[in-house]
């Protein structure tokens, strides 16, 4: 082979593997929309709708008992207080339940804070209804406000047999340097 | 492999430049090889102090020596080091040596970009070096790199960031030139199937490392986002999800491990048949065993993730894909095991090393499945049994197959013989010793001792302190493998070795052909490869 045929047939070559570089860091980021379709359909994960759902009535099935666990956490540099004023709750599928949760700014500014909702068993969360949380929108809290927020939610009765508890954890985050910008 | 006609070309060979410019801007794959094989060596005993200090902090329970923060950077760092500086580069340097060597060609196919990969790997790891001494300490979040916890930590995450991509950069170059060598550099006659196995691993090698690399990039610019840019792709108060980061780096993860064996089969492959006296028993299974590993890698990857909360199908699926790799894992070990059978073995350091390699291998691939298994996984998953496990697979697997090589080929590039006594006690003292430091982390690990912890309760203080004491045993063994290498390229034992060096070698492949030491340009014309069976 000269020298010029091997030097084409390397750009080439050269050239088709970087297509396939450039794909694959494309791919990496591709896989964030896909890993969300993913939990999406499959309502895996935990990961519960950010929208309230009608209220509709069901079937209240009062032969069963679930037990719902509440927990609210916050990272270390979040500076609020966040409780829940039920700590656990013996629930019927198909009945609607209101519990109330504290929140309080601890800071001297205003603060927009967001709380992120996290479901376990994953699978159970299509199945636990909310009607009213809020962790649907931002909050606002200005300096040293303390708010009690409720949510109302409801178990589907379609639950399957085999969850007995279902655990819904709550954790606050301070948005208000991410909104602001 | 194949025989050959070596033909002798009678233009003048221009040796190489003087000075230290040469290294800087050298060209030549053995320069290059020289090159990444030298820093690789350096980075192993970088690595391999900051092995021996947390083995030192948990010789006994308590709180010794160090900071826990700077305990969690050794860990980081320890591994970062080993995995992107010692193990890799010296595959590479490996690669850069032989592979033009075993299929008859004068250089790798694009000598600048592989002078610029080697100059990128050397900036990577200096920057993640200096991670050390900045505000808030080196990176302390395990290797792994999992937010949210890497986002704490403080001057370093940019660098860390920036030296991954020099690192990918560097690697996905050096990929893409073995690729183009291999696909267009292979003397006439030396067609895919009758590449030494050295070769072919290295082939899917690449490929596996330009499919991976650029999603770490990936995963760690969108690290460095979240952490700088107000991005949310982990961080659930945005949206995002801290465990899509664990998908990404396992994408990546599970796929760099093979990266670090498949090179390793290789050696092994090269090496067994020359010290049986015998072919390879099975090349094309080889091959395609070695495909088929590649290929799966790909599908498994959340094996590592068993614990997150996956759906019952998923588990299902991941166990059973894990379970799939056993399989082309075994045909390889039984491979070398039947080359080895009724074979006129002799056991020079080289064969020594590989031996153990094929049996201790066998005992991390064993743990594998263990944990391959989720429901198991459960208890072993981030406990000691894991270090163990992974340990197996890479401290008596590719380190000790990296080493057979320079025993195998150091006379050959040198002119040197090394000293087989000394190399012989190298090999004795790194076999036990391995064992003895890293066989009780299996017993810790079942007993509950939890991964990259600096303190641990009473009770796991005897294996702990046994295998402190394994540590200390192998590092100081390298001591010894570092003067014999010194040894042997300044005057090795003072006898002159032939040019194969090692009995019929010549039969094995196109390299031993060459005269030894190795002249600076090989190949300039192709050899003519007369085609034989494969030996
Ligand atoms: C039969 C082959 C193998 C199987 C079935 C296997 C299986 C596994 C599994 C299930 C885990 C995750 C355990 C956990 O975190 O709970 C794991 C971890 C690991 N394996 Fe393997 N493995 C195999 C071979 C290898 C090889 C060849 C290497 C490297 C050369 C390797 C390197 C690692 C590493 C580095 C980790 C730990 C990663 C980390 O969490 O830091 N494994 N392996
Ligand atoms: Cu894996």
């Amino acid at each position: 082979m000269t020298d010029e045929a091997l030097e084409q047939k390397n750009s080439k070559l050269v050239t088709k593997l970087l297509l396939i570089v450039i794909g694959m860091f494309g791919f990496g980021y591709a896989l964030v929309p896909i890993y969300d379709v993913f939990c999406d359909i499959t309502g895996l994960n935990g990961k519960v709708a950010s929208e309230a759902v009608a209220e509709t009535s069901y079937e209240v099935d009062e032969s069963r008992e679930i037990t719902v666990e509440f927990i609210t956490s916050l990272n270390k540099k979040t500076p609020m207080i966040f409780r829940s004023e039920t700590n656990k709750l013996k629930v019927h599928p198909g009945k609607y339940y209101t519990v109330n949760f504290f929140a309080e700014n601890k800071t001297a500014n205003n603060m927009i804070a967001q709380a992120i909702p996290s479901i376990s068993p994953g699978a159970a969360a299509e199945f636990f209804k909310k009607t009213e949380c809020f962790c649907f929108t931002e909050q606002t809290f200005s300096a040293h406000e303390g708010k009690t927020m409720p949510v109302r939610f409801v178990v589907d009765p379609e639950l399957p047999e085999r969850y007995k508890t279902i655990t819904l954890a709550y954790t606050f985050f301070d948005n208000t340097k991410v909104v602001t910008n | 492999m194949s025989a050959v006609v070596t033909e002798h070309d009678d233009h003048h060979d221009h040796g190489p430049e003087k000075g230290i410019l040469r290294w800087l801007f050298t060209t030549n794959h053995k320069d290059i090889g020289t090159l990444y094989l030298v820093f690789a060596l350096a980075m192993f005993f970088v690595g391999g102090t900051m092995a021996m200090i947390i083995r030192a902090e948990l010789f006994q329970p308590g709180m010794q020596l160090v900071e826990p923060q700077f305990f969690n950077s050794m860990t980081t760092m320890h591994a970062l080091v080993m995995v992107f500086g010692a193990v890799m580069p010296a595959f590479v340097g490996f690669a850069n040596w032989m592979i033009p060597m075993m299929i008859g060609a004068p250089d790798m196919a694009l000598p600048r970009m592989n002078n610029m990969s080697f100059w990128l790997l050397v900036a990577g790891v200096l920057i993640l070096a200096s991670t050390l001494f900045m505000e808030g300490g080196a990176p302390a979040s395990g290797w792994t790199l999992y937010p949210p916890l890497v986002l704490q930590t403080g001057n370093a995450l940019p660098f860390a960031v920036f030296s991954v991509h020099l690192l990918g950069i560097s690697s996905i170059m050096g990929a893409i030139n073995i690729i183009a060598t291999i696909f267009n550099m292979r003397a006439p006659g030396m067609t895919l199937m009758k590449m030494p196995l050295f070769v072919w691993t290295w082939l899917i090698t690449a490929f596996l490392l330009i499919a991976v690399m650029p999603v770490f990039a990936g995963a760690v610019t969108m690290l460095l986002t979240d952490g700088f840019f107000d991005t949310s792709f982990f961080d659930a108060a945005g949206g995002g999800d801290p465990v899509l980061y664990q998908h990404i780096f396992w994408f990546f993860g599970h796929p760099e491990v093979y990266i670090m064996i498949l090179p390793t089969f290789g050696v092994a492959s090269t090496i067994i048949p020359v010290f049986a006296r015998k072919p390879l028993f099975g090349y094309s299974a080889m091959v395609v065993a070695t495909v088929a590993i590649a290929f799966l890698s790909f599908i498994v990857w959340s094996h590592h993730m068993f614990t997150v909360g996956m759906p019952k199908a998923g588990e299902l699926y991941f166990m059973y894909a894990t379970m799939l790799i056993a399989i082309p894992t075994g045909v390889k070990i039984f491979n070398w095991t039947a080359t080895m059978w009724k074979g006129a073995m002799t056991f020079e350091t080289p064969m020594l090393f590989s031996i153990a390699f094929v049996v201790l291998f066998t005992l991390g691939g064993f743990t594998g499945l263990m944990m391959a298994l989720s429901p198991l996984d459960y208890q072993y998953h981030d406990t000691y049994f894991i270090v163990a496990h992974f340990h197996y697979t890479l401290v008596p697997a590719s380190i000790f197959m990296i080493q057979a090589g320079a025993y195998y080929w150091l006379p050959k590039w040198t002119g040197h013989m090394y000293d087989e006594r000394l190399g012989r006690l190298h090999f004795w003292l790194s076999a036990i010793s391995v064992n003895i430091l890293f066989f009780p982390q299996h017993f810790l690990g079942l007993a509950g001792m939890p991964r990259r912890i600096p303190d641990y309760a009473v009770q796991f203080a005897d294996w702990n302190m046994i295998s402190s004491i394994g540590a200390f045993i192998y590092g100081g063994s390298q001591l010894l493998f570092l003067y014999i290498v010194i040894k042997t390229i300044k005057q090795g034992t003072g006898e002159k070795v032939s040019d194969e060096v090692w009995e019929d070698a010549k039969k094995h492949g196109l390299e031993w052909t060459l005269p030894s030491p190795v002249p600076y340009h090989t190949f300039t014309t192709p050899p003519k490869i007369i085609p034989t069976e494969h030996i």
